[in-house]
């Protein structure tokens, strides 16, 4: 029979004929054990990192203690600019989360094969993008301690949120992509924890993978019912990649401030976000896969495919500057023409708009070279960039428009003091952090994917050759 | 079939290879056994005959429920206990409560999905009669496990076990009842 059918419907996308899903000729042990050996034996490097890390980690817990203690006052904001470094940290944050979702999510529903091996590390990504993202709208309430007057719970003081703002929708937005986030890593990682406890090499290990893998036996039932609620999750989380930035992007267009009131906002931001959440991917992929020695699972067509992506969704980027540049000179509105064409290009903060314009949409231009979207150099070199230049254009859509709006009067010039640039310093901390620890307690790869993979490559490569 | 109920105990075999489960899946289907369940550390399409799910009818539910109620309670909030007038805005402000709506439908389905998934599979489960075999350790790493319940009108002690092993797997056994 037809062996090894997989029960996603239709045809894997062929991977480029140049470059295999797949390198070697690996067993499922192999397979197996390659994925799993950072769980048993750490390195040197991994330890320095880890420290590194943590000090970061350190620093943030510092600055935030210190923010909360003393009162926002310790940061650069006030009136106008009252938004500055934490809500562009929130927005870049929460806009790299979007590439985890994006990459589990809305291909597994297009049926794209190779997303396979690289699905575990973004979908870890998201959910420490948005730890961190969370964290800066919370401090940024001035007393975080209240956080929770924003959820509608009956309170002594029937006082309500008030719905028709922008705040509530952020926080449905938020906490529904980092529980459907976290539901759909988890339940992607249930075969592979019992995977993992079939390995594991002493018994406290396995009891502890054991008590994860909620006793996982891989029955075709099981199977078959979790296909089902993996594609029906999958199915939810694909217009969160859609929503979660279009609500973000909201914050600013309902407002009236040139250069936030804007109907492109929404896929504009979706965008963004994509971009530089695969370049984050990127940055991500790229150590793990030399460092745990990966590159027969994720080969030169995974990078390739990466790669293609960012270049399209930097032309979709540079296409939404040109339209939002455009739009503001055909409204003929002074202000909206101001801040386009005069005050962010030649403003006071006219470095970070030509840092975004070059690394943003000339740097991914590299892309269009076939030898350059396999090179690792140039695209952890260019995903750096990206991410610089993203960072760049949210700082520059908050500060500048809050700091030269209609009335030059209370034009203002913002600097962020060494507070705002501790937190954002201690956020990659964090993000390392977790990352780490990520990398050395689960299965970084989709290990059952992977090995469904190649089961589909094999009976492929027997019915071809049967053929001939 | 489903692996929970053996109350005649059950015959298994180990295959080294998808390829060679699959085989003896089809040999025994066609042989007219209907109580066989595999285990495999990949999903494979067997064609063992199972009962749709229901759980996309759950999740659908759970959905609607939640945008109704997302819905409702920014209606009692902004609308019946403490309305707000911002600029004359009607109380009942459609187009911005459709945001939350959303989530809360989105939050809503996706907690029915995962919990019903571990209802339906019936999750966590600290143990399994299948768990005391040796070695089935690897029916999550490489190795492929056809069961055939006792129960099963067509199967016979003796020969069942020499139809299992005729397959050449790697090892052919037999759990009792359990209880």
């Amino acid at each position: 029979m037809s062996a090894a059918a997989l029960p996603s419907p239709g045809i894997a996308q062929p991977a480029s004929d140049e470059w295999p899903l797949m390198r070697g000729d690996p067993t499922d042990a192999s397979l197996t054990d390659a994925v799993l050996a950072p769980l048993w034996h750490s390195s040197p490097a991994w330890w320095a990192l880890f420290a590194f890390s943590a000090a970061g980690t350190l620093l943030l817990l510092g600055t935030v203690a210190y923010t909360v203690m003393v009162g926002i006052g310790t940061w650069g904001n006030n009136i106008p600019v009252a938004w500055a470094f934490a809500i562009t940290n929130f927005v870049w944050w929460i806009g790299i989360g979007h590439a985890g979702t994006f990459i589990s999510a809305f291909l597994l529903l297009l049926n794209q094969k190779w997303r396979g091996s690289i699905n575990r590390v973004a979908e870890a990504m998201t959910i420490f993008a948005l730890v961190n993202a969370a964290l800066f709208p919370l401090l940024h309430l001035g007393r975080p301690w209240f956080f929770y007057w924003l959820v509608p719970y009956p309170a002594t003081m029937n006082v309500w949120p008030n719905f028709k703002s922008a705040l509530p929708w952020d926080v449905a937005a938020v906490t529904t992509y980092f529980t459907v986030s976290l539901l759909f890593w988890f339940l992607g990682l249930v075969p592979d924890l019992a995977s993992a406890r079939d390995r594991a090499p002493t018994l406290l290990r396995r009891r502890v993978y054991g008590v994860f893998a909620m006793g996982w036996r891989g029955s075709g039932f099981q199977w078959q019912r979790y296909r089902v609620a993996y594609v029906l999750l999958a199915g939810l989380a694909t217009p969160l990649v859609i929503s979660v930035h279009s609500v973000v992007s909201l914050d600013f267009s309902i407002a009236q401030l040139p250069g936030w009131h804007s109907t492109i906002f929404p896929p504009y931001f979706v965008v963004g976000a994509i971009y530089s959440g695969l370049a984050m991917v990127l940055i991500l992929l790229l150590p793990v896969r030399r460092a745990f020695h990966l590159s027969g699972i994720i080969t030169e067509a995974h990078l390739n495919a990466i790669a293609k992506l960012m270049l399209a969704m930097g032309l979709m980027l540079a296409y939404s500057y040109v339209i939002e540049t455009f739009m503001a000179w055909y409204s003929a509105d002074a202000a909206e023409r101001y801040t386009y064409l005069v005050g962010r290009p030649f403003g006071p903060y006219a470095v970070a708009y030509w840092i975004m314009t070059v690394l943003n949409v000339l740097s991914p231009q590299l892309f269009w070279s076939k030898r350059l979207r396999t090179n690792t150099a140039a695209l952890f070199l260019v995903s750096v960039g990206i991410l610089t230049g993203m960072w760049m254009e949210r700082f520059l859509i908050i500060v500048t428009s809050l700091n030269r709006d209609f009335l030059t009067s209370s034009w203002h010039i913002y600097m962020p003091t060494w507070v705002d640039w501790g937190i954002l310093a201690g956020s990659f901390g964090l993000f390392g952090f977790l990352f780490l620890l990520f990398l050395r307690f689960v299965p970084s790869v989709a290990i059952s994917e992977v090995k469904s993979l190649r089961l589909e490559l094999a009976s492929r490569r027997r019915a071809e050759s049967s053929h001939a | 079939m489903r692996d929970r109920s053996w109350s005649s105990g059950v015959y298994m075999a180990e295959f080294s290879s998808a390829r060679e489960l699959l085989a003896a899946v089809h040999a025994f289907a066609e042989r007219g056994y209907t109580q066989l369940e595999t285990y495999s550390p990949v999903p494979l399409r067997t064609g063992i005959a199972r009962r749709r799910s229901w759980l996309p009818m759950v999740v659908f539910v759970a959905g609607e429920i939640g945008g109704i109620v997302s819905y409702a309670i920014q209606w009692f909030a902004n609308v019946y206990s403490y309305p707000l007038d911002i600029g004359g805005r009607p109380a009942n402000a459609i187009p911005a409560f459709i945001i939350p709506t959303f989530e809360g439908t989105v939050l809503a389905a996706s907690l029915a999905a995962f919990v019903g998934f571990f209802v339906i599979a019936r999750l966590p489960q600290p143990w399994h009669p299948v768990f005391d075999i040796d070695g089935f350790e690897r029916a999550t790493i490489d190795r492929y496990w056809l069961a055939v319940d006792a129960a099963d009108p067509h199967s016979a002690p003796d020969r069942t076990i020499r139809e299992l092993g005729a397959l050449s797997p790697v090892r052919v056994l037999q759990l009792d009842a359990e209880r």
